[in-house]
Parts: C-alpha cells; structure tokens; sequence
C-alpha cells in the first residue's frame, strides 16, 4: 500500500491524474477560504480571504528569485573544491 | 526509595560502563537506558533536588519546574529514538559519546547554578564532536576540529560571563539576566549572550552547525540535530524572556536558512539550514517574551527536535544505503525505499506545519504571539520563512532526493531499527498535531491557544498549496548545482589560512631577517667585543697584575737581602731610626 501512495507520486504514468489532484485541492482550499469563519483578527489581512494563498505562492517566488540572485551574482556559490 | 534520580546522571554512568558489555547486551542496554531515564522524568515531580555544598559555591544539579519537564521529556524521548536508530553500530565509542552528550546536554537542563550549567555545557561540546570524527573522513576531522574550536571559544565567554556575573551579583544561581527594559545589559551580560547566540547557531555565529553536521555519522548526525541548539533555546527561554534584539535575530535567522537551503546540494546540509531556520522561530519567540511566546518557543523545541530527527533519519538512511549525499547525484529511489520516503515526507509535513502534523500546533503558537503583541511585519516575515521550509525540505529535497531524474541506484530500505525509530518518531509527529493538549499541558504557562479553527487550517493549507504551484511553476530555476556556498565560517577557514600565510610568510620572513642580522652584524660584533676583551684581558689586566706580582717579588728579593741575620746591624738600623723620628717630630714642634 505504501509503495502504491508512494508510486503515484513517482510514476510518470500517473502525471496527469497528479495535476488534476493539485488543481482539484487548490480549488477546494480556495473555495473554503471564502467560506470559513473569520473572527476580527489583529491585521487587516485577517478579513481577507485568498490574502494567504496570494502570499503564499508570492513568498516560494521571492524566495527562489531572490536566493539564486544572492548565490549567483552575490558570489556565494563557488566551486565544491573552493577550500581544498 | 530514591526520591528523585537525574536522568542526565543514568546516561554518564551508562557510558561509562557500555564498553564493559558484549554487543548484544549493549544492544538490550541501548534500549534500557533511554526507557529508565523516560521513567525517572515521568516520575518527577517539581521542586529542587541535589543540593551540596562545593568549595564554597552552592550547587544544584536538579532544578525542576514545568520548562524543565518539558526539555526533560523531548530529549529522554529523542535519546530512544537516537538509539533504536543506532542500534547496528557495532563501534561501541559512538554510543559512548551519543549518552555522554544526551548526559550533558540533560545536565544543562537540570542545572539550577551557573557552574554545573557550565560543566554541563563543555562536556556536551566535547561528546558531541565525536559524533563528527566518528566518521572519520578527512573532510569530517577538520570540519570536527571547527566545530571544537568555535564551542571551546563560545565555552570561554560563557565561563568569562558567569565569573562576571558572579563577582558583580554575589550569586551562582541560574536565572534571568534580562534588564528591565528589555535592552541590551552590561559586559556579563553580553559575553553569556553571545556564547548562548553561538550555541543555537544565530547568523553569523551559525556556520559550525551546517560546517560540522553533514560531516558527522549517519546516527550521530541524529543526535547531533537534537541537542545543541535546543539546549541553547532553553537557556534562552530562561535567562533573556523579552529581550527585544531577540526577535530581530530570530527572523533574521528564519529567512537566512531558508535563502541558504536554497543554494545547497548536501541534503543534511539543507536540513541543517532548516534547523537554522526553524530555531529562528523559537529565539524570535523568546524576544517577544509573553507567555504563549514563551510557550511557543518550548513546543516548537519539542516538536521540531522529534521532526527534525526524523528528517536526518530519513537523509541518513539514503546516505546509509547509497553511500551518497549530493542532490545532484540522487533521484529516483522512491521504487525501492518507499517507507523511507513515506516515513520522511511525515516529518516533511510535521515541519512545514500542515495541519495534524506537529509543526502546526507549536509554530502558529509564535506566529500568534508576535500577532498578539502587533508585530506586523514578525508575522508576515516568520509565513514567508514557512512558506520557505516546505519548499525545500518538503519539495525540493524529497523531489530530488527520491523522485526526480533517476540516479540509476536501486537501494532498498534501510535496517528494521532504523525504520522503526523514523516510525515513532511520525507517530509522534502524528500524535501531537492530532492530539495537541496533550504537548500543552506540559508546557510551562497555562495555554489558552487554539490551533485548529476553520480560518487557520484555510490559511495555513493555502499558503503550503500555492507555494507548492510555485515550485511546479518554477521547477527547472531549482535544479540542485554542484557547488559550495560560502558562510560565515568563510571568515575562520580562509582566516586560518591568513593566519598560517601570515606565520609563513611575514613572520618567518621577519625571523629570518633576525637570524641573518644576528649571524652578519651581532655575531661578529660579538666575536670582535670577545676578541677586544680578550686581549685587554691579557695585555691590560693580565698585565698590570703580573706587573704587581713581579714588583712584589723584586721588592721581596730585595727586603730579603736586607735581612743579614746579623743583631748589630739591626741595633744599628733602629738607632738611625730613632734619631730621623727624634729630628723630624723636634723640628715640627719646634716651629
């Protein structure tokens, strides 16, 4: 059973189905988000719904644009025999 | 009956009798020991034990209060998943080292005076860095003797501030060195700051952590991501609660282990970045200072050392069975390791904070505190680092670890022990994010904190979801690359390389300018000042003294001839005497 869950994550035949399963969940989160309780929180964003999927996605971006920037232009990443 | 027994105290002594027993009583022991200390913590009560008098100075080696209780169990626990793990080894010094380490580190934990704090504290740098000599690969050693270098360092400013802080209070007791307004103390008060900041491996005093980790044994490497920087989050949580510049830090190291992890292609390397990263989270909690700040950063300590563990488990038994870390030469073993990735992607899920796995019921506790005391930009920093943490250790390094392009290596899962210990440690991942009251009733305050409302499990699923569209989105820009990344222990490598070409070059140059002057021009001037004094010597002193000694014996021979032997010649000598007295003295007074 393990190796099945496992497999569906690996095996190129099962991509398609793999897309189809993210857009799907997306699709539900996006939708509970607008229909779930919301307590006046501390923040303005705590009224807004989709403000943590906006920021979510927006971050891993950031994230990756801004790290490979500092690792390639900043001259943090060198070679693997840098200290020998 | 005992009243109460240290449970640092049955992991020593257990290491120092282990070596007596044949393998397969170790093996029973391996198991006993971390059982017996578990029960001695179950069994505590608060209150003060182990109270003497040393040279003067009071020591209690058993303060226990709730903070402790909570540390007391998270490492007792972690010490029998570490040994279930470790089970195989046959090198009896690595279990040595991993209890007298778990020792310590529970003597930190323990420890009610600043003395047993520090002896506790040297002892756990020592123990540990076995754990990265024991694989003794060239590259391990040095990386071995950095990390001993920074600690014993980091140990002399802890000893320097304790003595300090001694001599200006009058008292060894452990306890808060926080000022009343929350800002920056005196030199005590810095020096044991600092020395605690190196310990949980706070930017730019982080780079022993990801230097030393990934060089150290497959099982030590499991301990090793436990103990140290989890003791330096307790010592934090008790001596500087609110203390502003923490939060700032905290962040700070939150997103500098996300950009790192990133850039790196050493899987437990990644995962040590992620340590960075999530101990940021639990060093922000202790500036902040409330009491669900408090209690946020003692559950995120006891949930990210069981989830930690369980990712270097999983790192561990890839390394273990393929012989290699790099990500760039993984990929594809998901066909035949499936409960390693099943096994790894619960601890995946436990520290990116899904719902029902750990991470989410401790982490959301800082985040809710800094939003409690109206941190904005704390709140919004801390999501991006989160939103971080489930890029890498839960996309990126499983991906190119297990899925990916197909390294062509069919390993298979690694041995029962190893499986069963990354299997207690998700079920305890499982077990808290499930049953959270369970991990709050430990906790050192009363917990009015609800993790699982209908907005936050939205929130929290939305931002993992739409950060795992962008790593889709983006998948190609990760592609792990076979390089290095510089740290800030650039600055002690190529240092200590600045150093010896200072010493070959400059300072031996500087000798040999010395030496060339001493032979050249002060040797002869030596010589020639020997010379000189020589002959002075024999024409000068010489001279005159034989000179007196030659007189002397001319006048000798002379007084000799003098002396006839005949008595009127003698009479007649004192008369002509007497008669020059008698003339000179009548002439005198008669004047």
């Amino acid at each position: 059973m393990i190796s099945k869950l496992v497999g569906f994550f690996g095996d190129a035949k099962f991509s398609r189905l793999r897309r189809r399963t993210l857009i799907t969940v997306l699709l539900v989160i996006v939708v509970a988000d607008f229909l779930v309780a919301r307590d006046h929180g501390e923040f303005f964003w705590d009224d807004l719904p989709l403000w943590w999927a906006v920021f979510g996605f927006l971050s891993c971006v950031v994230i990756i644009i801004v790290s490979k920037a500092i690792g390639h232009q900043g001259r943090i990443m060198r070679d693997e025999d840098y200290y020998d | 009956m005992i009243e109460w027994v240290h449970p640092g105290l049955i992991f020593v002594v257990a290491a120092l009798i282990l070596p007596l027993f044949n393998t397969a009583l170790q093996k029973i022991g391996l198991l006993l020991v971390p059982i017996a200390a578990i029960l001695s913590v179950a069994v505590m009560t608060t209150g003060t034990y182990g109270e003497f008098n040393f040279a003067n100075v009071f020591l209690v080696i058993g303060k226990v209060d709730k903070l402790t209780l909570v540390f007391a169990w998270v490492f007792t626990f972690m010490a029998f998943i570490g040994s279930l793990y470790s089970l195989h080894i046959k090198e009896t010094s690595q279990h040595v080292a991993a209890y007298l380490y778990i020792g310590s580190a529970l003597g930190v934990v323990f420890a009610g005076d600043w003395f047993t704090l520090l002896v506790s504290w040297e002892l756990m740098a020592f123990a540990s860095a076995y754990l990265v000599f024991a694989s003794r690969a060239e590259a391990a050693t040095k990386a071995g003797f950095r990390y001993l270098l920074v600690h014993v360092t980091g140990g002399v400013m802890l000893f320097g501030g304790i003595v300090l802080h001694g001599l200006e209070t009058g008292s060894f007791i452990f306890g808060p060195l926080t000022t009343e307004s929350g800002q920056w103390g005196g030199l005590a008060f810095t020096l044991v700051l600092v020395s605690f900041l190196l310990n949980a491996a706070v930017p730019p005093l982080n780079a022993w952590l990801t230097d030393a980790y990934p060089e150290a044994t497959v099982t030590g490497a499991v301990f090793l991501s436990a103990f140290t920087t989890k003791t330096a989050v307790y010592v934090l949580i008790r001596t500087f609660p609110g203390t502003e510049i923490l939060v700032g830090l905290g962040v700070a190291m939150a997103l500098y282990g996300v950009i790192y992890a990133v850039l790196e292609n050493d899987c437990r390397r990644l995962l040590g970045y992620h340590i960075v990263s999530q101990v940021g989270y639990m060093v922000a909690g202790v500036g902040i200072g409330t009491e669900i700040a408090l209690n946020g950063s003692s559950s995120h300590a006891f949930s990210h050392i069981i989830y930690k563990g369980l990712l270097f488990m999983g790192a561990g038994a890839v390394i273990q069975m393929t012989g290699r870390r790099k990500l760039t030469e993984l990929g594809g073993l998901y066909r035949t390791m499936p409960w390693t990735v099943f096994l790894y992607m619960i601890g995946a899920f436990a520290i990116s904070a899904f719902p029902f796995f750990s991470g989410f019921v401790s982490k959301s506790m800082v985040i809710a505190a800094a939003a409690g005391d109206g941190r904005a930009a704390t709140v919004l920093l801390l999501t991006v680092a989160s939103s971080g943490t489930f890029l890498h250790t839960g996309l990126k390094l499983p991906y190119y670890m297990f899925f990916g392009k197909d390294c062509g290596l069919r390993p298979s899962d690694p041995p029962l022990n190893m499986l069963l210990a990354m299997g207690i440690a998700a079920i305890l991942c499982i077990g808290i994010g499930v049953f959270p009251n369970l991990l709050y009733a430990l906790l050192p305050y009363q917990v009015d904190f609800v993790p699982y409302t209908a907005a936050h499990i939205t929130g929290s699923l939305s931002i993992l979801m739409f950060t795992a569209v962008g790593f889709v989105l983006l998948l190609k820009y990760l592609d792990p690359e076979n390089t290095v990344s510089l740290d800030t222990d650039w600055f002690y490598r190529k240092g200590a390389r600045l150093f010896m070409w200072f010493a070959e070059n400059p300072v031996s140059w500087w000798e040999k300018i010395i030496s060339n002057l001493s032979d050249t021009v002060i040797l002869r001037l030596l010589a020639r000042t020997a010379r000189d004094s020589l002959n002075i010597d024999i024409k000068g002193v010489d001279a005159i003294v034989n000179g007196v000694a030659h007189a002397a014996l001319r006048l000798g021979a002379t007084a000799r001839r003098l002396q006839t032997g005949i008595v009127t010649h003698y009479a007649a000598a004192m008369i002509f005497g007497l008669f020059v007295c008698i003339t000179f003295y009548s002439l005198i007074w008669l004047e």
